[in-house]
């Protein structure tokens, strides 16, 4: 029989920063006593890390695809902006702004791609460039200040709740129900594939780490659940995500163009002499990262209920950060999606943490740096040695 | 002093697999031009890789001496360091920088890592003058013809203190003149002492400027002819190159040949960086079904870029000429469309070009053909899982799993899953371009089988291959290339290893 050891070894890389996620919430949640998972900080902690996430989705694909985009923060700025400049200053309805600032976001993405798949310029040049007009765009339409604040129904992109079909006073009972009905979904998908794996012969892991592996994942969600419908549910943006999240996972697993991707990541000249139109979907891939970015943007703005100048500075450094410490390689052709988010997690609940602990600025980027650089190393490491 | 400047005694290098050289031994006289040559996979450049210390000493079993010292190198700087230089194929000069900064590449003319810019240009003035060549040394590498790259090199070797020059294909990519030009240069070189060991295809060169030849053939030395001794014409080294009995075997076909399904006619193309020059130059052929066609040629000869423009426009500018299907023009434009006109192309290169290393078995198999595989962009699991169970059964594909990453396999493993690839795909034509280099006898065998399946199929092949018993062994029909031109076509039945060569050879 397989030890649980030798198990756990083999699956440390697919599972290693999940399992470092879990020990950096228990370490932060003991040393801050208990404030962490706290109703109303898990809440916060969503909405702070909302954007990272949404970007992150994009991103992973950039990178999956081999190459990097520096430009999302300022990209995501730029969108706010001009929602903010829409709604507020031109008085546009909140619907058709959400509408024009995606299809901006797809226009820039569309830019960048064009420059990068088309006219072959290194996307970390073409994006390096993005990062720095679309910043100066930003400060040229919002003409060096803040404008808000905006409708109540955009703000409640970020702000609102889902709503409750049931009314039990302190507790959202439709939150804990939709937690339920995604854990039934989860195992049910998981025991589904692992069914098909067997029934074609391959090597699945023994029925008790699928046990211990499902419990898990199902105290996680319905704990999640249980926390936020003890405050007020899950957040709109919460919904928005974790529709975005599972999309994003099906397309890079299940779909042609996922498989692509990761072909041209792999090995860009093998996918073409396959007849894979590479130039073509490294463009759609910057497209859809600038849609993501559009997003994001909306999000951040909706949040401060306000667009400004310095909103996003940085956001890239977080979600690149995300996707490389969620395991995606930098040469390309490696990197999950639900690595991404974990990414994004792991800087989110140490973001989070660190304010509560009352840690400054300074020692929060230097001790995030060496996080990165250590979850990178770990992953180097252990595929040197299988 | 002993009379042989260098002595290579017993020389055995094995690759996983292959046996690239065994028991070789091989002498340069003090002074002499000493020709080395042998079919492609002879062991040509293997030997020269061991003696320049590319493999270094640890790597092969036997002796190197040079100067009468035994000499264990351990990388290229220790052989060059006792004046032994090798210049490769593929010249090892940097394009942007200038002529005498390449000179001095890794040898520069500095004091405490400070550069002597005048010093530098006066010996890069003298060594040029040596060599011959008359161009300024701040002329960049990237506006100089081929030719003069060439004299470029032996004049970095000049500067290294040559003793013994090695030159591997010195002259595959020059024209006539510039040919007689580097090896009049080498017999001057004779003069002042500098031995060379000259590996080349060309054997009126060989014969015009060798004192001694020396012949590979599978890995061991064959004979070493003394130029001196006795009359030497190409004919004489052709039969030592190729007088061999057929090593490995070729199953038998039995497939009926039908009409013309595949024709390419007045097909051009150019090289993409060097805008003049013609790598195809007005090619016409024709493959009929289930009929096997050779395309045999030395290396450098167009036959991968021949196929590359075809398949997609994937190699080469400025290409124009018409490609028909069943007498039907198609076009092939893009890789995509010529997929789409039942073509593939099983590349030479197959871990650069073929496979994506780091993706399974299942993943390389379906890429060609993802829509035989989903429904509306979503991919059908069990219908892949599936049909590529059926690819590993059916070429013996040995894996640990379908899921198992493709850099793991062997090379005739490897070269089974780029060949699934391209049958998942479903193609009418294929072009199989050096499908068994570098893979055991065993998986060759396996492959020539399949490649008889598909013919007798009806599919049309064109096989290109530097292997000649392979070429006679498995077409039907041959055509023969050199220097991106057709040059010749026969019927197997009429070919031989000495009608090829001697076509290929003579002028």
């Amino acid at each position: 029989m397989k030890t649980l050891l030798s198990l756990l070894r083999n699956n440390l890389r697919e599972y290693g920063m999940l399992i470092a996620l879990v020990v950096i919430m228990v370490f932060f949640q003991f040393v801050t006593n208990g404030i962490l998972l706290r109703p109303v900080n898990i809440t916060n902690l969503v909405l702070q890390n909302s954007y990272v996430i949404v970007m992150a989705l994009g991103m992973l694909l950039i990178i999956v695809s081999g190459w990097i985009d520096l430009s999302v923060g300022s990209v995501a700025a730029f969108v706010g902006a001009v929602a903010a400049v829409l709604m507020v200053k031109s008085g546009l309805h909140w619907g058709l702004t959400m509408l024009i600032c995606l299809l901006v976001g797809a226009l820039i993405g569309a830019w960048h791609g064009f420059w990068v798949a088309y006219v072959k310029i290194p996307a970390f040049i073409v994006t390096l460039a993005g990062m720095l007009i679309f910043r100066g765009l930003t400060l040229l339409i919002l003409q060096g200040e803040a404008v808000g604040p905006f409708p109540i129904p955009f703000q409640r992109l970020s702000t609102g709740f889902i709503p409750d079909l049931f009314n039990i006073q302190g507790f959202h009972l439709t939150t804990m129900l939709i937690g339920i009905l995604v854990v039934i979904a989860l195992i049910f998908i998981d025991y589904r594939s692992r069914k098909n794996q067997q029934k074609y012969g391959f090597e699945v892991p023994p029925m008790y780490f699928f046990i211990v592996k499902n419990a898990l994942i199902a105290g996680a969600v319905l704990g999640l659940s249980y926390l936020l419908a003890s405050y007020k549910g899950f957040p709109n943006v919460l919904v928005v995500m974790a529709i975005l999240i599972v999309f994003f996972a099906f397309i890079s697993s299940q779909t042609v163009i996922g498989r692509r991707i990761y072909a041209m990541g792999g090995n860009e000249k093998a996918a073409r002499l396959s007849g894979v139109n590479t130039s073509r979907l490294l463009f759609m891939t910057f497209v859809n990262m600038g849609v993501l970015a559009a997003l994001a943007g909306m999000i951040v703005a909706a949040r401060l209920n306000t667009a400004t100048p310095k909103a996003g500075v940085g956001f890239e450094l977080d979600v690149i950060a995300a996707c490389f410490i969620g395991g995606a390689s930098a040469s390309g052709g490696i990197g999950t999606v639900i690595g991404a988010v974990v990414g994004a997690f792991v800087i989110g609940v140490m973001n989070n943490g660190m304010s509560i602990l009352g840690i400054g600025i300074d020692w929060q980027q230097a001790i995030k740096g060496f996080v990165l650089l250590m979850a990178v190393f770990f992953d180097v490491y252990n595929k040197n040695k299988g | 002093m002993s009379e042989f400047i260098l002595e290579m005694r017993n020389i055995t290098k094995t690759f996983p697999g292959v046996k690239a050289l065994d028991n070789v031994s091989f002498r340069v006289r003090r002074g002499e031009i000493h020709a080395l040559v042998g079919e492609n996979g002879a062991g040509k450049s293997t030997l020269m890789r061991v003696l320049s210390g590319v493999y270094p000493y640890g790597t092969y079993d036997g002796q190197i001496f040079f100067e009468g010292r035994e000499c264990r190198f351990h990388d290229i700087s220790e052989s060059e360091r006792v004046g032994l230089v090798i210049i490769h194929q593929e010249l090892a000069l940097i394009p942007f920088l200038s002529i005498a900064e390449n000179l001095f590449l890794g040898n520069e003319r500095a004091k405490n890592g400070i550069i002597h810019w005048n010093e530098a240009i006066a010996q890069a003035k003298e060594l040029l003058n040596r060599v011959g060549l008359h161009e300024s040394p701040q002329t960049l590498i990237a506006d100089i013809g081929v030719g003069k790259q060439q004299l470029v090199e032996i004049a970095k070797a000049l500067a290294k203190k040559v003793k013994l020059l090695i030159l591997d294909e010195p002259t595959a990519s020059l024209n006539e003149t510039d040919s007689d030009k580097l090896l009049s240069l080498l017999l001057q070189l004779k003069e002042h002492g500098i031995s060379s060991i000259l590996i080349s295809h060309k054997l009126n060169e060989v014969s015009r400027v060798a004192d001694s030849i020396t012949i590979l053939r599978d890995g061991t030395t064959i004979e070493t002819i003394d130029c001196r001794k006795e009359v030497v014409d190409e004919d004489r080294i052709i039969r030592g190159m190729v007088g061999r009995d057929l090593t490995h075997r070729f199953p038998p076909r039995h497939a009926k040949i039908g009409e013309v399904i595949f024709e390419v006619r007045d097909w051009n193309v150019y090289h993409p960086l060097h805008a003049d020059r013609k790598v195809s130059d007005n090619i016409s052929f024709y493959v009929r079904r289930g009929e096997v066609v050779g395309l045999s040629g030395l290396m450098g000869a167009g036959r991968t870029e021949l196929a590359m423009s075809i398949f997609g426009h994937s190699y080469g500018v400025r290409i124009s000429g018409k490609v028909f299907r069943h007498g039907k023009e198609v076009d092939v434009s893009t890789i995509e469309k010529a997929i789409q006109n039942g073509i593939a192309y099983v590349t030479e290169d197959r871990k650069a070009y073929g496979l994506i290393l780091i993706k399974s078995v299942k993943d390389n198999i379906t890429l060609t053909n993802l829509s035989s595989v989903s429904h509306r962009g979503v991919l059908n699991e069990p219908r892949e899982i599936r049909a590529v169970m059926e690819y590993r059964e059916r070429l013996n594909i040995k894996c640990s799993s379908i899921l198992q990453e493709t850099v793991n396999l062997s090379g005739g493993n490897q070269q089974k899953v780029v060949l699934s690839k391209w049958l998942f795909a479903n193609p009418e034509i294929l072009i199989l371009d050096e499908p068994t280099r570098g893979i055991d006898v065993g998986a060759k065998y396996e492959i020539y089988s399949l490649i008889n399946q598909l013919a007798e199929q009806g599919k049309a092949i064109v096989l290109i291959s530097s292997e000649l018993p392979e070429i006679l062994g498995m077409c039907d029909r041959i055509y023969i290339m050199r220097e991106g031109k057709l040059i010749g076509e026969m019927p197997s039945s009429e070919a031989s290893q000495e009608a090829i060569m001697k076509c290929i050879m003579t002028q």
